[in-house]
């Protein structure tokens, strides 16, 4: 047995006391997933899991070197996958092998200490471990939900199943038929139509009468603002639903009205009342992230313009926007995803002919589960994180390009 | 060529001019309120379609039947109806019809006459069960098994939902009273006359749930009709309730492997209401389009898409195949003698009695 040499760590940790039991609950863990999802029982499972990584920590332990150990691990619960699962056992078994080697090294080095001060005490190193696997799991439990879908929509059955053939990775199983029904049918067409007019309408509305709505509120002669920003906001902190049956029956009458004194089409109209409805919404994320990046400006700079000469319009685009300009185009995201993702206020206000891609999805699985809503949640997903990402890069490039540091 | 400019853009104006005259009374755009699904697409392919080809109408499909008393209510009290014809099951109908919502309407005057010569009361006979009301199929609600999980002896009564022993796992009823009751009492040896007077007394409804309690514990409830199909693919039941067109969809369009079980199969009616407060512009055109949408032809029509029985009895001898599996669909239909052996009769007058009693009831008794 060797002694690691890792500092402030003196005495090697106890293989049958410590590193086996470790192992083992950490196989038992994996094991009963594996039980519960091949159908074996959640017993059979923890036993075999727990034996699986017993063995693998005294063998990585006592016999072999780091990268030998590793690959060995990898290589038996890969074939014992495979022996039980076939293909998808194989992917399995190789992920828990290596996470097994993984856990017997990492438990018996010592390294779980690595990060605490030598003088931790044992309970202190436990807390800390337990703290970061508690985080983990807490990660793993808000993205796998999402993970999930991605697969399931390249089914080549009309139903969420993971079918036999998907499991096993048979390629007959996989197909694009969801992607190419959401990409020619007009059933779902129409509504990203709907939903790409709407939305980028409802964030010029939402950004431009929010980030206003946030100056003012930020200057301190303004009276009652407190009471303003309270209604302001309130559209986020009421529920939904109620907000949607008051705009019901308010934008009711207001497109009767356009409908009746201006002559506009109804198809008009009901845009109208969902892009204003959807900038209501909107507004409260505006003013909430621009009014939190002027907490950072410094107005002695609007006076020092107004010393230049400059008019309230020039310093406004030439001084104060530039510098909240990351607040205005975080807000302008959120008012879009808002309205983009909104289903309870474009069910009330909206008629048929304004229906966006959320009610499709929504009456989607309501009527038909079809793996289309599927094909559509990817693409949303994938389409979010690009326009995340994008944000983000921009952010960071307009704080290098004005000397801040990313923060 | 100037001349042929000339008077292709006269010929279109004059022919443009005459389509809006014989129109002027009717509005150009309607909306038509349906369930979605392959319902809808039935709907599109056997009425929509022909209807606006012919008549320049644009039709925009709704899908919110499932709220369509709820909206409707809301719209009246907002003076803002935007839906022109609405798609609901016989029971909404006739609560939309004695709240005022929805258009009373003379059936022999305003409807087609029926290919045989017979007058609209007369083609659809019983099926009218309200003024308001345009029927337009029977559906039933009926239960599929999954041929692979059941042994090898299939269900062959709707018994089979209630015995754990013959046929141990998990099925799906739907999440309300209406139905389940009647199937719990049938299989608890009531006879089928007596269901409804027994299930009006108190100790007949604890019979009703003390038969239920004996599966509650392998019941997956489910609310829309989507869901058994889906649960059934799955395998995650052997057996379980729903609308007989979604079983034919899944047996015959998605090659599951699953049975009909149409004993004691639950018919019910689906068709057309014309909501009250429209222009006259509009509602002439509602009215035009169900006399068009309900006419015998268009009713066999609509079989080729979907197993669900027209409403017209001059429209059953019409049906003909599917339109893409060119299976006869005759044999599918709830209707078909060999299905209908063993049906049971929904009684719409008792449940809009006892309705919101038993729904709470329900309610309270699946939270135990």
């Amino acid at each position: 047995m060797t002694t690691t040499a890792l500092k402030g760590q003196t005495v090697a940790p106890n293989l049958m006391g410590f590193t086996l039991p470790v192992t083992a609950a950490f196989g038992a863990f994996f094991g009963l997933l594996a039980g519960q999802a091949t159908g074996a029982g959640a017993l059979l499972g923890i036993i075999v899991g727990a034996a699986a990584g017993a063995i693998i920590a005294y063998v990585l332990v006592t016999m072999l070197p780091y990268k030998t150990g590793r690959l060995t691990a990898i290589a038996a619960i890969g074939v014992l996958g495979l022996l039980i699962g076939g293909m998808i056992g194989l992917i399995v078994g190789v992920l828990s092998g290596a996470a097994l080697g993984w856990c017997a090294y990492w438990v018996h080095t010592g390294r779980y200490r690595a990060s605490m001060p030598p003088y931790a005490t044992a309970g202190q190193v436990l807390w800390h471990n337990t703290f970061k696997f508690i985080c983990g799991a807490i990660l793993f439990f808000l993205i796998a939900p999402i993970v999930t879908i991605i697969p399931l929509s390249f089914n080549a059955e009309n139903f969420f199943t993971f079918t036999p053939e998907m499991l096993s990775l048979d390629p007959a199983g996989f197909s694009l038929k969801h992607y190419r029904d959401f990409f020619t049918n007009d059933d779902w067409l129409r509504p990203l139509k709907n939903s790409v007019i709407i939305a980028p309408f409802a964030t010029i509305i939402s950004v431009s009468l929010g980030t206003l709505a946030a100056i003012g509120l930020s200057q301190s002669h303004v009276p009652f603002r407190r009471a303003i920003m309270a209604i302001l906001i309130s559209p986020m902190i009421v529920p939904l639903i109620i907000s949607a049956t008051g705009m019901f029956f308010f934008y009711s009458q207001m497109g009767l009205f356009m409908e009746n004194t201006f002559g506009m089409s109804k198809s008009l109209s009901g845009y109208i009342k969902v892009i204003l409805a959807h900038a209501a919404l909107g507004i409260p994320f505006v003013i909430i992230t621009v009014t939190a990046t002027l907490v950072g400006f410094d107005h002695s700079l609007t006076r020092a313009a107004a010393n230049m000469g400059a008019t309230p319009t020039v310093t406004f685009f030439r001084v104060q926007m530039p510098l909240i300009l990351p607040g205005v185009i975080s807000g302008a995201l959120f008012a879009f995803i808002t309205s983009f993702d909104e289903v309870v206020v474009v069910l009330f206000v909206g008629a048929a002919a304004q229906k966006t891609l959320p009610w499709q999805m929504f009456t989607g699985l309501r009527e038909q589960i079809s793996p289309t809503i599927l094909a559509v949640a990817t693409i949303l997903v994938i389409v979010s994180i690009l326009l995340l990402t994008t944000v983000e890069l921009l952010r960071r490039r307009s704080e290098r390009l004005r000397g801040l540091s990313p923060t | 060529m100037k001349l042929t400019t000339t008077l292709m853009a006269s010929t279109a104006m004059v022919m443009a001019g005459t389509s809006a005259f014989a129109d002027a009374h009717m509005a150009s755009e309607m909306t038509i309120v349906s369930w979605g699904g392959a319902y809808s697409a039935s709907q599109k392919a056997a009425y929509h379609d022909p209807y606006s080809e012919a008549n320049g109408v644009t039709i925009v499909n709704d899908e919110s039947s499932a709220e369509a008393v709820a909206k409707l209510r809301a719209m009246s009290e907002a003076g803002n109806v935007t839906w022109d014809v609405v798609d609901v099951v016989a029971a909404d109908a006739i609560r939309l019809c004695d709240e005022g919502l929805a258009l009373e309407i003379d059936f022999d005057t305003q409807l087609a006459n029926g290919d045989d010569g017979s007058t609209a009361s007369e083609d659809f006979g019983d099926l009218l069960v309200s003024d308001c009301f345009i029927p337009q199929i029977v559906y039933s609600t009926t239960a599929g098994y999954r041929t692979d999980l059941v042994g090898d002896t299939p269900p062959t009564s709707i018994c089979a939902m209630f015995d754990l022993e013959a046929y141990p796992g998990m099925r799906s009823l739907e999440k309300r009273p209406i139905n389940n009751m009647e199937w719990a009492l049938l299989c608890d040896g009531v006879a089928k006359a007596d269901v409804y007077d027994v299930l009006e007394t108190e100790a007949g409804q604890s019979q009703a749930f003390a038969k239920l309690d004996t599966i509650k514990d392998n019941v997956v409830w489910w609310s829309a009709g989507a869901d058994t199909p889906q649960l059934l693919a799955d395998g995650e039941v052997i057996m379980g309730t729903t609308y007989n067109g979604r079983l034919f969809a899944l047996i015959e369009e998605q090659n599951q492997p699953v049975g009909m079980l149409w004993d004691a199969q639950v018919f019910d009616l689906d068709g057309w209401i014309i909501p009250t407060g429209l222009s006259p512009e509009r509602e002439a055109r509602a009215l035009d389009y169900v006399k068009f949408a309900t006419d015998t032809q268009r009713l066999a029509d609509q079989a080729m898409y979907i197993s669900y029985g027209p409403a017209r009895a001059s429209s059953a001898p019409l049906v003909g195949q599917h339109a893409t599996l060119g299976i006869d669909m005759a044999q599918h239909m709830p209707t078909d003698p060999e299905n209908a052996k063993n049906t049971f009769l929904y009684n719409y007058e008792w449940w809009a009695d006892y309705r919101d009693d038993l729904d709470a009831k329900f309610q309270a008794w699946l939270s135990q």
